[in-house]
């Protein structure tokens, strides 16, 4: 692969060449396997920045190794759901078959070998990425097998799994809207008949918001942006679902790119945007070229460009970009930052990214499934829209299942329906604690099994929203493990910025891990959920706010369990102290006995 | 001319120009914010390091990313929010490592200077003692990453005539710091790379050859708050006769005496301390072993070794009342300097490669009869549950006599904003 830099060709005309910092990196890391300090300063040098201001990118998006990490990269899930179907075994095999420890490169560099978090393969667990390829279903065997054939020169993407969809379940009676059938360029086409005011009208009496999980009026945020005056304006598709446990967005990015493309065409003619964005999460890399191929097909008919879907008079074109392994890029002003060229760095909240946006212009930011569910609305109109769903909360949501059921997959349900049918539908048999909407969502116990599944604010008694992210955790999971998994995720994802965030998840992290390890009592439980509550109010961005809710709810909710599993604190103000742990190293220096 | 508006705090209400910064606009009251990125001119302003968390028409934000306007609704001061900064600003002190009595910026540190004001006696959260460099490469300047609270203030202000920066953040996380890029940073004039140091809240930018010009006890943060009404926090007084004559041990685990030495800095105030309490267990006293419950235990020290852990717990089990004094009891202080250093590469250097050993004739201690060296230095709080902390390497004797006096005479605490120090 030749390099050339700045690859700013790809950009729009109006974006500037710092745009193109994160491809520029992308084509080091794939063509030399990791970036080089002689790389660090060419690119440097060509976008007229300090070193260490291309060092500060780099070093932010754990993909985008600063060392060399071998001829293959093995990237190994570590998310919750991974460990308890077995990835510690399959780390194992990796480790014996490759030679190269995890976190590291064997000593021929063929094989690098680490972790890293969700890589929205859940329901194909264990799982990992090989040089950026999905491998799925993993067991030591096939761990062999894998390696055994990159060992004799065949390439990742000649042997990678293509995960299946597992598309469990659609609303009965063709009630789908996400999986109903369409003819690409159906509901643009019905573009013409409609004028901006129209389509604001037809969102605002469905309801919709924004399918990534923050539940934002579509209506308001559209109508936002195209009262702007400052021009041109962005649309972009927030493809980053880095929740662990989420991957509805990868089953749409498979097979309903062009839904997607429509709903970015609609809400650029909606707004009067000119120009798209789709920020794929590096870990969908994979799912590349089938999106590029899509955008073409479109450019191709005319749908995309000059006089776009028709309409005369209507300039929209999209690009592609892709992430580089950040949670906190899922975060709308984090992923301006980084499409900017910068670190993934959530901004203050001076101004909305409908005011200011990418480039400071008015942007407009919606998750996959927004954009799909748009642009099904309009093929379908509201009377067909409106009857899926219950009364205040209209339409239907994409889950992703994964843990502890005989079933996990993808599960489109219409707003309303009960934890329990879903159990039920998903085969949990024993389920214990649900994690919904992911680590930075709510923990729910049994007790909360007749709770409706609806969108926030619905009016809905005994009602919880999902922002996607459903993992289901039986009996014989430890609760502080669980809790660890996500304090250890956060402290490693958390931007950096903050100090509530930066310092206060790794706190958490060490408490748990030695609550785990034994060294606590209920006394230090209390203080977790109290660190977790400073932490939800005086974070800078959702990330801190959000990252102690597991704890907050668990202990809540749990509290038999908790006081099972944790000794009393007792009235002697001694606290728990592990002395053979402490003294360990200093044992080693004790003489041998002559 | 600004038109003037009219905003809210606590309930009353106070005019400043429209669209003024908070921070600022509360200020000009009397009213005092604590913060430690916000930096005047810097705009958008950074909102980083969350000590100014207040609550904002209702809900918790940072008072320095916010603009006053007319109706504008402020908390400051509920007792909620008072903790809450002041949790933030101990977090600070938890996650870096922060040796004020060995920090050329002590006296003139913005981090200490808000632990001053918001009375932070020691961290409710644990040290985190994480290896970080102390950068020598800079041509100008050492970058002490260990004092650095990630502020931004640097990265934002920093630039070279050609307009390229000197500072950046690296990597992400709990292992996020500020990169310093060599090569820029040799293009700084002097009078740009003091800009720079000044800049810093902490010691963590320091040009080479710079020390600070005023002696202890002059220096900026040393004896003004500026809060008007200053007032420490209050003490658990104990419920016992008054008339009683007191018990108290003390004892000095992993530090310096030097705690000790500070107690009798009451020159003759000792003759009336000596008519009220009888001194139990002390070195004050050479008294080994406790002769009873006592009413107070005072410690120095933290533990370092498997036998300051036991005399600790004792210490916990025959006091009423336990009182850790000094630095390096309430965190570690400079023995837990080690901490971020493995056990053996200290012994193996304090004993095998050190100046004066002979290559073959010295060996690290080891003996049934000694106490075994812990992984680290430990707080006493991480052992047992402490009553009262009094910082300071050396805490001044009026703190501690004060403190004294209030737990066992019920004596009114009022302390000084100068009798509190960490250094």
């Amino acid at each position: 692969m030749s390099i050339s830099i700045p690859s700013n060709k790809y950009l729009f005309p109006i974006e500037p060449r710092r745009s193109a910092l994160l491809s520029d990196l992308w084509q080091y890391q794939l063509s030399e396997r990791y970036i080089s300090d002689a790389a660090i300063r060419h690119l440097a040098d060509a976008h007229h920045l300090s070193v260490i201001e291309v060092e500060g990118v780099a070093s932010f998006y754990h993909f985008f190794q600063r060392q060399p990490a071998g001829k293959h990269t093995i990237y190994l899930d570590n998310s919750i759901v991974a460990t308890l179907k077995g990835s510690e075994k399959i780390k194992v095999a990796f480790e014996q078959a490759t030679g190269a420890r995890t976190g590291s490169v064997d000593a021929s560099g063929t094989f690098g070998l680490f972790d890293t978090p969700c890589i929205g393969l859940s329901d194909h667990q264990p799982a990992a990425l090989i040089d950026f390829y999905p491998f799925t279903d993993l067991n030591e065997k096939k761990v062999k097998e894998i390696v055994d054939l990159l060992r004799q020169g065949k390439t990742a993407k000649e042997i990678y799994d293509v995960p299946d969809d597992h598309l469990r379940y659609l609303p009965d009676n063709n009630r789908s809207i996400l999986f109903a059938d369409e003819n690409t360029g159906e509901a643009v086409g019905k573009l013409q008949a409609h004028t901006p005011e129209s389509i604001l009208e037809l969102l605002q009496k469905t309801d919709i918001r924004g399918k990534g999980g923050a539940f934002f009026s579509t209506w308001l945020k559209w109508d936002a942006c195209r009262k702007q005056a400052a021009s041109p304006k962005f649309i972009i598709c927030n493809a980053d679902e880095g929740e662990p446990g989420t991957f509805k967005d990868r089953v749409l990015l498979n097979s309903q790119t062009p839904s997607m493309l429509e709903g970015m065409i609609i809400a650029a003619y909606t707004v009067g945007a000119t120009y798209g964005i789709i920020y794929l999460r590096g870990e969908y890399r994979w799912l590349e070229e089938k999106i590029q191929q899509n955008i073409d097909d479109f450019r191709a008919k005319g749908l995309l460009g000059v006089n776009a879907a028709g309409i005369k008079g209507f300039k929209f074109d999209i690009r592609l970009e892709t992430g580089a392994g950040s949670y906190v890029c899922g975060e709308e002003t984090a992923l301006l930052e980084s499409l900017e060229g910068k670190r993934g760095e959530p901004r203050i909240k001076m101004y909305l990214p409908v005011e200011k946006g990418y480039l400071q212009l008015p942007t407009v930011v919606n998750n996959v499934e927004t954009f799909c569910t748009v642009a099904r609305l309009l093929q379908m109109g509201l009377s067909e829209y409106i009857k899926r769903g219950i009364p205040g909360s209209p339409g239907t949501k994409l889950i992703s299942i994964s843990g502890d059921c005989r079933l996990p997959g993808t599960y489109e349900i219409e707003w309303g329906m009960p934890v329990l049918e879903l159990l039920d539908l998903c085969q949990a048999d024993d389920p214990f604690m649900i994690q919904v909407s992911g680590p930075s969502g709510h923990s729910i116990s049994m007790k909360e099994q007749h709770h409706r599944i609806c969108m926030p604010g619905a009016g809905i008694p005994d009602s919880m929203n999902c922002g996607g992210s459903f993992m289901v955790f039986g009996k014989n999971n430890d609760l502080l493990d669980i809790l660890l998994n996500f304090a250890s995720f956060f402290k490693q994802e958390s931007c950096g910025v903050c100090t509530p965030c930066r310092a206060g998840n790794f706190i958490i992290q060490r408490k748990l891990a030695h609550l785990c390890h034994g060294t606590g009592d209920s006394a230090d439980l209390q203080e977790l959920k109290k660190w977790a509550i400073l932490m939800e109010a005086s974070s800078r961005c959702g990330l801190g706010k959000t990252a102690g809710n597991a704890i907050i709810d668990t202990i809540e909710k749990f509290e038999n369990y908790f006081s099972q599993r944790l000794p009393e604190t007792g009235n002697t103000g001694i606290r728990a102290f592990d002395m053979v742990a402490a003294v360990q190293e200093y044992e080693k220096f004790k003489p041998l006995a002559p | 001319m600004k038109k003037k508006c009219a905003f809210w705090i606590d309930g009353k209400s106070y005019e400043a120009d429209e669209g003024e910064n908070l921070v600022d606009a509360a200020l000009a009251h009397q009213l005092f914010i604590p913060s430690l990125c916000y930096h005047k001119h810097l705009e958008p302003p950074l909102g980083t390091c969350r000590t100014c968390i207040c609550k904002i028409n209702g809900k918790y934000g940072p008072a320095c990313t916010e603009k006053v306007h007319d109706g504008l609704q402020i908390e400051l001061n509920t007792p909620e929010l008072l903790d809450m900064r002041k949790a933030v600003v101990e977090m600070m002190f938890a996650e870096g490592n922060h040796f004020c009595p060995s920090c050329e910026k002590s006296g003139a540190c913005d981090l200490q200077h808000m632990g001053y004001e918001l009375g932070v006696a020691t961290a409710r959260f644990p040290h985190l003692f994480e290896d970080r460099l102390i950068d020598f490469k800079p041509k100008r300047m050492i970058m002490e990453h260990n004092r650095c609270i990630k502020c931004r203030r640097c990265v934002e202000e920093v630039f070279t005539d050609e307009g390229k920066r000197v500072f950046m953040y690296v990597n992400r996380g709990n292992e996020t710091f500020v990169g310093i890029d060599y090569e820029q940073e040799s293009r700084l004039s002097e009078a740009q790379a003091l800009h720079a140091m000044k800049l810093c809240p902490t010691g963590a930018i320091i040009v080479r050859g710079e020390s600070l010009p005023r002696p202890l006890g002059d220096r900026i943060f040393d004896n003004q708050s500026v809060q008007k009404d200053f007032h420490s926090a209050p003490i658990q007084q104990m419920e016992a006769d008054p008339k009683e004559k007191k018990r108290v041990a003390t004892v000095s685990l992993a530090g310096c005496f030097g705690c000790h030495m500070s107690l009798l800095d009451i020159d003759t105030g000792i003759l009336d301390v000596a008519e009220l309490v009888s001194f139990d267990k002390s070195p004050l006293t050479d008294i080994k072993k406790f002769s009873g419950r006592c009413h107070l235990g005072l410690v120095e020290g933290g533990c370092c070794n498997s036998h300051n852990i036991e005399v600790l717990q004792y210490f916990r089990k025959m006091c009423d009342v336990l009182v850790v004094v000094g630095e390096c009891a309430v965190w570690g202080g400079v023995p837990a300097m080690r901490n971020t250093i493995p056990l053996s590469e200290c012994l193996e250097e304090a004993y095998l490669h050190s100046l004066t050993s002979e290559t073959g004739e010295t060996i690290i201690p080891y003996h049934e009869d000694l106490p075994k060296m812990l992984d680290r230095v430990y707080a006493c709080n991480e052992i047992v549950k402490v009553d009262y902390s009094i910082p300071g390497c050396p805490p001044s004797a009026e703190h501690i006599w004060k403190a004294v006096k209030s737990i066992l005479f019920g004596a009114e605490f009022s302390l000084l904003y100068a009798e509190f120090k960490y250094d």
